[in-house]
């Protein structure tokens, strides 16, 4: 028997094609207008993103605050592969150079700095993103500051859906494995993590190379769907753009990642007449996300669908949540009676 | 045969000499009593052997077998491979994960594949989920939390956070294992139960077993042989009836005569 074939899995696939379905199907009918099937694939990008980042900030607890070098390493072959190469073909070729060198890029990185802790990590991850950037602005091959422009928009929003999905399995597989749970137990207690055993650096190196390749695909993806890229895209702004996704989602959660990502571009794209008063509401946002939830939107909590266990679990369902939601009420209730009181 | 031998171990923090030309052999099977008085060097001396700290100079070697390994210098993760397992004075799980998972995560140096297999779920990674998920039980039922394997690690009372400790050490596979103060905190009967639970683990998986301890019915109970540390110097080592009567260690503990 396939062993990875079991009812979580399918309720996964139902639920990814399903979501998939709708979404096309809202297209179709033209309830999804094209400036929103914008919004929407910029959305997908962060999504990707904020996982990718969520691997290292979440998963193995290092503070990387250089996170859209990696976008711009992928960004920049992805384009420039394009450019020589239009077409699917083009995009693969673009995608595994970007892969290549964002991970050799992340490897020379993380080797020296992940020996830093907190701080002293964050602000040397931050000098070797801007490091990253002033090369690309630097090199003929990139076209320098003026960026590269007219790249063929290749990815579409099927493509990016269903690299979302690629990354939100690897990123899961990898959580719930051996290297993952060594991981996190970096991020718990380095000191105990260590004394059982557990090469830190090592772990840290993987988390931080798989997390620099899965940005560096949403960077191939950003390029092929919006045409123009210059260095100062992935300059330190758009790194504390992911962070903010990430944070305010949950560190650790990658349901977190991916409502927090929808939430704010959302909110991003319902203020765009408001240019100025955009950054106010999306400040406002985050504190308030801090002071009500500092752990996050999600805190830790994973969607999943493991507690189904058969057909039966699944018909139980309903029943299930009417009885939650009553149980909210009855405390609502509760408490609403003892205020009374 | 001597499973361990610490040779003229010395280590300063800036001025202060913590521990200092300590000697120390422990055979195979024992069950070792390193006791002394608050700040006196015994968890300084624990980090040495397990690699935490660096020995300023002096050698650490481990036989767990015929061929000689030398410790001292090396790092805590490729000393605990070697088969060293600790337990921490100020209780170190990982609190915001379940009891299984602290296990799980312990049982790190035997699981047979790497970032591939569990990326791409091949058969290799099912094959030592089921390996390390039953073993993992087992620790667990040993120290008598079997049932609370679903719980987080920091919602669990202090008595069982400490069993817990215990079971993540057992669970690197040890030959020698290092406790430092497991009775630290507990009432007198949650202390006689941990005595017994020591005895039988030793019994069980054949550990050579190294404890830090304060609580002297325990120590006496169960070690065989104790050394004494004062001011990082050893002062004393032989028997419990021995330490019991041995004037250098009276002194340490209560002051010298007037």
């Amino acid at each position: 028997m396939k062993r990875w074939l079991t009812l979580p899995t399918l309720c996964w696939c139902v639920f990814a094609i399903g979501l998939y379905g709708l979404l096309q199907l809202l297209i179709e009918i033209g309830v999804i207008s094209v400036v929103w099937q914008i919004t929407l694939a910029n959305i997908g990008i962060n999504v990707i993103l904020a996982v990718s980042l969520n691997l290292i900030l979440g998963i193995s607890g290092q503070f990387s605050l250089g996170h859209a070098a990696f976008m711009g390493i992928g960004a920049y072959a992805g384009g420039i592969v394009l450019k020589m190469l239009p077409g699917y073909t083009g995009m693969l070729l673009g995608a595994l150079a970007g892969l290549l060198i964002s991970a050799l890029a992340a490897l020379v990185i993380a080797v020296p700095t992940l020996r830093l802790r907190g701080d002293y990590l964050a602000i040397a991850t931050l000098g070797f993103g801007e490091i990253i950037r002033i090369i690309i602005n630097n090199m003929k091959i990139t076209n320098g500051a003026a960026g590269l422009s007219n790249i063929p928009a290749v990815a579409n929003l099927t493509v990016i859906y269903f690299t979302i999905v690629l990354t939100l399995i690897i990123v899961c597989n990898f959580k719930n494995s051996a290297p993952g749970r060594a991981c996190i137990s970096i991020k718990e207690d380095e000191i105990a993590s260590e004394a059982m055993g557990i090469p830190t650096t090592r772990y840290k190196v993987i988390a931080f190379v798989l997390g620099a390749m899965l940005a560096s695909l949403a960077g191939v993806l950003y390029a092929s769907s919006f045409y123009v890229i210059k260095p100062t895209y992935f300059a330190f702004a758009q790194s504390i753009n992911i962070l903010v996704i990430v944070v305010f989602g949950g560190m650790g959660s990658m349901t977190g990642s991916v409502v927090a990502a929808l939430v704010l571009g959302v909110i991003n794209y319902l203020l765009q007449s408001l240019p100025n008063e955009r950054m106010i509401v999306y400040a406002v946002a985050i504190i308030l996300i801090m002071v009500f939830r500092p752990k996050g939107l999600m805190g830790n909590f994973e969607l999943s669908f493991a507690r189904l266990k058969s057909l039966q679990d699944i018909k139980a369902l309903p029943a299930l949540w009417k009885d939650k939601i009553l149980a909210v009420l009855a405390r609502l209730k509760n408490k609403r009676q003892k205020e009374d009181a | 045969m001597s499973i361990l031998e610490i040779r003229q171990l010395t280590k300063n923090f800036g001025g202060i000499a913590a521990v200092v030309d300590v000697d120390m052999v422990v055979e195979k099977g024992d069950l070792v009593g390193l006791i002394g008085p608050n700040g006196a060097g015994k968890t300084t001396l624990f980090n040495l052997i397990t690699g935490v700290y660096a020995p300023t100079s002096g050698e650490i070697v481990f036989t767990p077998y015929n061929k000689a390994i030398l410790l001292s210098g090396k790092k805590p993760w490729w000393i605990t491979r070697q088969g060293f397992a600790r337990t921490f004075q100020n209780i170190r799980l990982f609190k915001e994960l379940s009891v299984l998972d602290n296990v799980r995560i312990a049982m790190h140096k035997d699981i047979k594949y790497g970032v591939f297999s569990s990326i791409l779920r091949l058969p290799a990674y099912y094959k030592e989920e089921d390996r390390v998920f039953t073993k993992a039980l087992e620790l667990l039922d040993i120290v008598g939390l079997k049932e609370k394997q679903a719980e987080l690690a920091k919602n669990l009372p202090y008595g069982q956070q400490r069993r817990l400790e215990i079971a993540r050490a057992l669970a690197t596979d040890p030959t020698v294992l290092f406790l430092d103060e497991p009775a630290a905190g507990m009432n007198p009967q949650e202390t006689a139960d941990l005595t017994r639970l020591i005895g039988e683990l030793r019994q069980r998986f054949g550990l050579t077993i190294i404890l830090i301890e304060h609580d002297m019915s325990l120590v006496m109970n169960l070690c065989e042989r104790i050394y004494v540390l004062d001011y990082g110097r050893l002062i004393a080592k032989g028997s419990p009836d021995e330490i019991k009567n041995n004037q250098k260690v009276i002194e340490a503990y209560l002051g010298e005569e007037v």
